[in-house]
């Protein structure tokens, strides 16, 4: 079957899709897009994490069928969906300056990630070492970016209870816990 | 396979008809998982998505009506109020992004004895809506739902379209075991409802029986002592004698299995505390609420 949804803001195309398929394979085995991690296959450990129609899911849980024509943000368009968001509150715009200098983007960029500016919750995880082998860390970014999105002071026990479906074997989480306290330290701020 | 993807209530039902081996796909929290580890291979499966009517709630006089896919995210932020016991268990659903797909028609679907949701739609009182394209609507009460491990009173035709359940007229609890707050399959779950207005009280026992199940000689038994005692007048504390004899019956309604996740013992001990504690819970609110109304009176 074919499957036609927006990933990352763009129009994508899926072909030969097996009616089994999940989303999660889709996005890796025929999009390209292997920033979302296959492990467990079953909902346990949130690696899969992305945003459906803004909602948090496990991509292996959701039918490839059942993403026709809804919105797909992973974790390679988080940068600019975080972008996006903050100048929906009118705190950007582009000047002159920077029109002027404006330049195409490599094609591969929507791709790898590679070259992209990092969205303030990416920055703050490579800031607060909360990073080992790196394996949880897209899914950890997607939840957590979304919790923030919704509760910018978010205390302790929110932010546990946000990241609860993301399991990550290295870490014992303190350095998560650090890092999702910097990037909401930082949005209020507003930096 | 196929993959039928119905853009009405009208149209499911007829893919249902036509194709009776067909597997409802809503959440997926079950379904995908069963086809990732290739534990099944369904001929068809009927995506429910597209079908928005299933998503939504009527809170009406006396019941909620509760679309089978209403996620458990949705019934956690809008339905405390009207349906307690059943947000306590929809907070227990593994972690957020489950509880943002899964919802309570897919676990009826399952019928799996340790189903969250099972407990508190037994304590509370409800109805399963189903509905096949010959024969149309019917309300199956929820005690007689369950027939055996993993199998409900559905034919092969028809579809869970919502489920009534009643509103609450007392305060309900919800308990569950488990190593650790989330992603875990129950050890064990216990749901209790207060009905003041009727006088009883009800229960549902999660995990510890092939199907979920009530203690109805539990049941039974206290509201017997709590006529008897006048508790619901005078709202004394529950005398512990009762809230023991309350928690041995609850215990003894259980028909456990040894399994991964415990023993047939520890499960039946554990069922029996927290009968006991989710008695004690539900009854301090219902006698603090009495107190309020006093003192307002």
């Amino acid at each position: 079957m074919r499957v036609h949804f927006t990933v990352n803001g763009r129009p994508q195309e899926a072909d030969d899709v097996w009616e089994g398929e999940s989303l999660l394979y889709v996005l890796r085995e025929r999009l390209g897009l292997p920033g979302s991690k296959n492990a467990c296959e079953q909902g346990e450990c949130g690696s899969c994490t992305v945003r459906l129609d803004g909602v948090p899911v496990c991509s292996c849980l959701v039918a490839a069928g059942q993403v026709e024509g809804r919105e797909v943000v992973t974790v390679e368009g988080l940068a600019d969906y975080a972008k996006e968001r903050s100048c929906g509150t009118g705190a950007c715009g582009t000047t002159l300056q920077d029109a002027q200098q404006w330049q195409a983007k490599p094609a591969s960029d929507s791709q790898t990630g590679e070259g992209t500016e990092l969205s303030p919750i990416q920055q703050a995880f490579i800031d607060a070492g909360a990073v080992q082998c790196g394996f949880c860390t897209p899914g950890l970014l997607v939840a957590a970016d979304e919790m923030l999105e919704h509760n910018p002071n978010p205390s302790d026990a929110d932010i546990r209870e946000a990241l609860s479906g993301n399991l990550c074997r290295c870490t014992g989480y303190e350095k998560i816990m650090d890092a999702v306290r910097l990037a909401a330290a930082r949005q209020a701020e507003g930096v | 396979m196929d993959f039928l993807r119905p853009a009405s209530w009208e149209e499911a039902l007829a893919a249902k008809a036509e194709h009776p081996t067909a597997v409802p796909i809503a959440g997926g929290t079950d379904v995908m998982v069963e086809i990732n580890f290739d534990h099944r291979r369904p001929e068809y499966l009927l995506d429910l998505n597209r079908i928005g009517d299933l998503a939504e709630w009527e809170v009406g006089e006396d019941t909620v009506r509760l679309g089978a896919s209403v996620s458990y995210t949705r019934i956690m932020q809008d339905l405390r109020a009207e349906l307690p016991g059943l947000a306590l268990a929809s907070h227990t659903v593994a972690s957020p992004q489950i509880r943002n797909r899964g919802g309570v028609g897919g676990n009826l679907g399952t019928a799996s004895p340790a189903g969250d949701a099972h407990p508190a739609l037994l304590a509370a009182g409800a109805q399963v809506e189903a509905e096949s394209a010959a024969r149309g609507t019917r309300l199956i009460p929820i005690d007689e739902f369950y027939t055996g491990v993993k199998r409900n009173a559905l034919q092969p035709d028809e579809l869970i379209r919502a489920v009534h359940i009643k509103k609450a007229d007392g305060p309900q609890q919800y308990s569950k075991v488990g190593t650790r707050n989330a992603m875990v399959i129950a050890v064990c779950a216990f749901g209790l409802a207060l009905h003041p207005q009727t006088r009883t009280v009800r229960t549902g026992i999660g995990s510890a029986a092939p199907t979920p199940v009530r203690a109805k000689t539990a049941e039974d038994f206290l509201n017997a002592a709590l006529e008897e005692g006048g508790f619901w007048d005078n709202g004394k504390i529950i005398t512990p004698s009762v809230a023991k004899q309350f928690a041995e019956l609850c215990s003894g309604a259980c028909n456990p299995i040894d399994d991964v996740r415990g023993t047939a013992s520890y499960r039946r001990h554990a069922v029996g505390v927290m009968a006991r504690r989710t008695l004690t819970w539900a009854w301090e609110s219902y006698r603090g609420a009495r107190r309020a109304s006093e003192g307002a009176a």
